[in-house]
């Protein structure tokens, strides 16, 4: 095992899958020369070299749709957003052209994308730099969703979506650039739509995701000290879900809260309560709760900022609610 | 009247190399595509009168010389996408017309298994990549086309097709700006009628010719006359020389005009009879049949005959798609992932 950051894990699969596909490109802002907005890309320009690691101009359009076109024709490209936010300006792009041009041709396309980037809020950056778009893209046929919470799952499963043929929606999490944590050493991938029990327990199942996962973990470990048992599942994968891991947990806690950054209407959550309850019903003490984002725009004020995340102190609030 | 040709800039093309005078067989061979197109077009109105054709439908008479004229220029492994006016484009890359008609009609044996309709041919074996809905979104894809047609070492070109209207989408501009930037295979065609939906080009565009958009990023541009089989070659091959021999990108406008609506939901009340009878007296293909008979390369009697069959062809085609079955509904699941073969598949419940 070694340890690395979440970054560090992440340069290491590109560096990997780029070493041993030459199909694979990565291209974006600030990707080349300035090693990565956020270094993720560190060191893989001196390594590959400008035709594999391409500095794009600021054109989310522009270079996605290139980065499309260039998957058609049987290259398999990373793009990078510099934030996950900066993809809006290219959503026709990705829902019409990346996830639908397969479907549209009766089959006779295929797209081994990854857009991939960072994404959260935490960071006073602002209503414009802080969305967390998985659900947005969850709702695409044809899209797949990633969000990883630790080093090894980052590592593992963005091996896995260079590795997929099909278009991967890999959405990372600005605020864990820099967590720490054990890496198995060697090659090995992590299954795509496999979500992982992260701490086990008895009395209740958190299903969370991202940098949410992290704030159902220590509100865990806040409670442990009153005696309560929190098992909490880090989906990994948001789309295809791993609904198996969760039935699996709910039967044996029969309370459920969803932690998730998104914000309430329609978030990633809302699709994950409506499943619980409709296949779950007897197995469930209480109704399916809920912690998610409040309703507003992400303001840049740092206390304000926290009171809209789903804050530690807002999970450990709800789940004794659950309890109650 | 079109301003004044701008020339080709920094082209080594025109000298070492030439378009290649066409052999008799060849010319008349120009004229069937393009009467064929004519008649298949005219064939899908009437079965979309007739309710066997729903949604959009955009039909291509009076610009066939452009598609057949540019795509005529390519090698059999170039690149082709356009929007969704695409009918005529796979017609010449090759695709069947039955496959084409069926397609209309919706069903399975349709060149997109009745997944995409007129506004989404798709025949990939043949280097053609569709039929785009959203106007300028495959511009950016035709880009990425010749992006990996460059990385790849291939040596081809891509056309990539838009119309007028197309040309103020912002897509269009950041694809061009990459083209020119990181020196793209790619020749831009602006098939210009004029009219983007209801609306002339005086209304839509700031700057006239759509060619000076070119010269922003530093880009060759062309102007072609689209009711000129032989000036849309001739155009064509220098710019797909430019692009073959230094990988340099071109912008073509092509000067054309649609005899019908838009799309067949539109009455096209904002020209009049007067302006399209007008286009009319100067049709492609017309221009182009007197040219040959008063070359002495074909007589009437055989470009009539090749008339006829281009109508049997396109009622061929109607019928074949008549008696073609509807596709199962469970198809729906179809067509939508690829299968996996480097990571365990994720949605065995969708296959591909």
């Amino acid at each position: 095992m070694s340890t690395l950051t979440y970054r560090e894990a992440l340069n290491e699969a590109l560096s990997e899958e780029m070493e041993r596909d030459d199909r694979v490109m990565l291209m974006g802002e600030e990707v080349a020369e300035y090693d990565g907005a956020y270094k993720v890309s560190k060191g893989l320009l001196k390594k590959f070299g400008p035709k594999r690691i391409i500095d794009t101009p600021i054109s989310e359009t522009g270079f996605t749709g290139l980065a499309i076109g260039a998957a058609m024709y049987g290259l398999r490209p990373v793009v990078e957003y510099m934030t996950w936010s900066f993809s809006l300006v290219c959503f026709d792009q990705i829902i019409n052209n990346a996830a639908q041009v397969r479907y549209m041709s009766g089959g006779q396309l295929s797209v081994p994308i990854v857009f991939r980037g960072s994404s959260g809020g935490g960071l006073q950056v602002g209503a414009t730099h802080s969305h967390t778009p998985e659900n947005w893209y969850a709702n695409v046929p044809g899209l797949t969703v990633i969000t990883p919470a630790f080093p090894d799952d980052a590592k593992g499963l963005l091996k896995s979506a260079i590795r997929s043929n099909n278009p991967v929606c890999f959405i990372e999490n600005e605020k864990l650039y820099g967590y720490k944590d054990e890496v198995p050493e060697g090659e090995y991938l992590t299954e795509i739509g496999k979500a992982r029990v992260r701490r086990e327990g008895s009395d209740l199942t958190i299903v969370s995701n991202s940098g949410s996962t992290h704030r159902a973990l220590n509100a865990a470990r806040t409670l442990e000290a009153e005696g309560i048992s929190v098992e909490v599942i880090d989906l990994r994968t948001i789309k295809p879900l791993d609904f198996a891991t969760i039935a699996e947990s709910v039967t044996k806690t029969n309370r459920v809260l969803i932690v998730e950054e998104n914000k309430p209407f329609a978030g990633w959550g809302a699709q994950v309560a409506y499943q619980i309850q409709r296949e779950l019903f007897d197995d469930l003490d209480a109704p399916v709760h809920r912690l998610t984002s409040i309703d507003v725009p992400q303001p840049y004020n740092g206390r304000m900022e926290q009171a809209v995340l789903p804050n530690e102190e807002r999970v450990v609030v709800a789940i004794k609610e659950v309890l109650a | 009247m079109p301003a004044a040709d701008p020339a080709v800039k920094n082209s080594k093309a025109n000298a070492s190399s030439r378009l290649p005078e066409l052999d008799p067989k060849q010319k008349v061979e120009l004229f069937r595509q393009m009467i064929r197109v004519r008649h298949f077009e005219e064939k899908a109105k009437q079965a979309f009168q007739q309710g066997k054709i729903k949604g959009f439908c955009h039909l291509y008479n009076g610009q066939e010389a452009v598609a057949v004229g540019t795509i005529s220029v390519l090698n059999e492994d170039d690149a082709v996408i356009t929007a969704y006016r695409d009918h005529a484009h796979a017609l010449t890359r090759g695709t069947d017309s039955k496959a084409c008609m069926a397609e209309l009609f919706g069903k399975i044996t349709g060149c997109s298994r009745g997944k995409g309709g007129s506004m989404h041919f798709f025949d990939v074996k043949r280097h053609f990549y569709g039929g785009h809905g959203i106007v300028g979104g495959q511009i950016p894809l035709g880009t990425g086309l010749a992006y990996a047609q460059k990385y790849l070492g291939t040596n081809r070109v891509t056309l990539a097709y838009m119309g007028d209207g197309a040309i103020n989408q912002g897509a269009v501009h950041e694809a061009m700006n990459l083209a020119a930037l990181w020196k793209l295979p790619v020749i831009y065609i602006i098939e210009n009628n004029e009219w983007s939906m209801g609306t002339s080009q005086a209304r839509s565009s700031a700057g006239d010719p759509l060619t000076k958009r070119a010269g922003a990023f530093d880009m060759a541009a062309i102007q072609a006359d689209g009711m000129d089989i032989d000036d849309v070659r001739a155009k064509t091959f220098e710019a797909v020389s430019l692009a073959r021999t230094e990988s340099q990108p071109t912008l073509m406008e092509i000067r054309t005009y649609r005899y019908f609506g838009h799309s067949m939901s539109d009455p096209g009340n904002y020209r009049s009879k007067e302006e399209i009878e007008q286009r009319k007296a100067n049709d492609p293909i017309e221009r182009y049949k007197a040219k040959l008979i008063t070359q002495k390369v074909a007589t009437e009697e055989s470009l009539n005959a090749i008339d006829e069959e281009a109508l049997a062809e396109a009622q061929a085609a109607y019928d074949f798609a008549e008696s073609s079955p509807e596709p199962e509904i469970e198809t729906m699941y179809e067509d939508i992932f690829t299968p996996e073969d480097q990571i365990p598949e994720f949605r065995p419940d969708i296959r591909g």
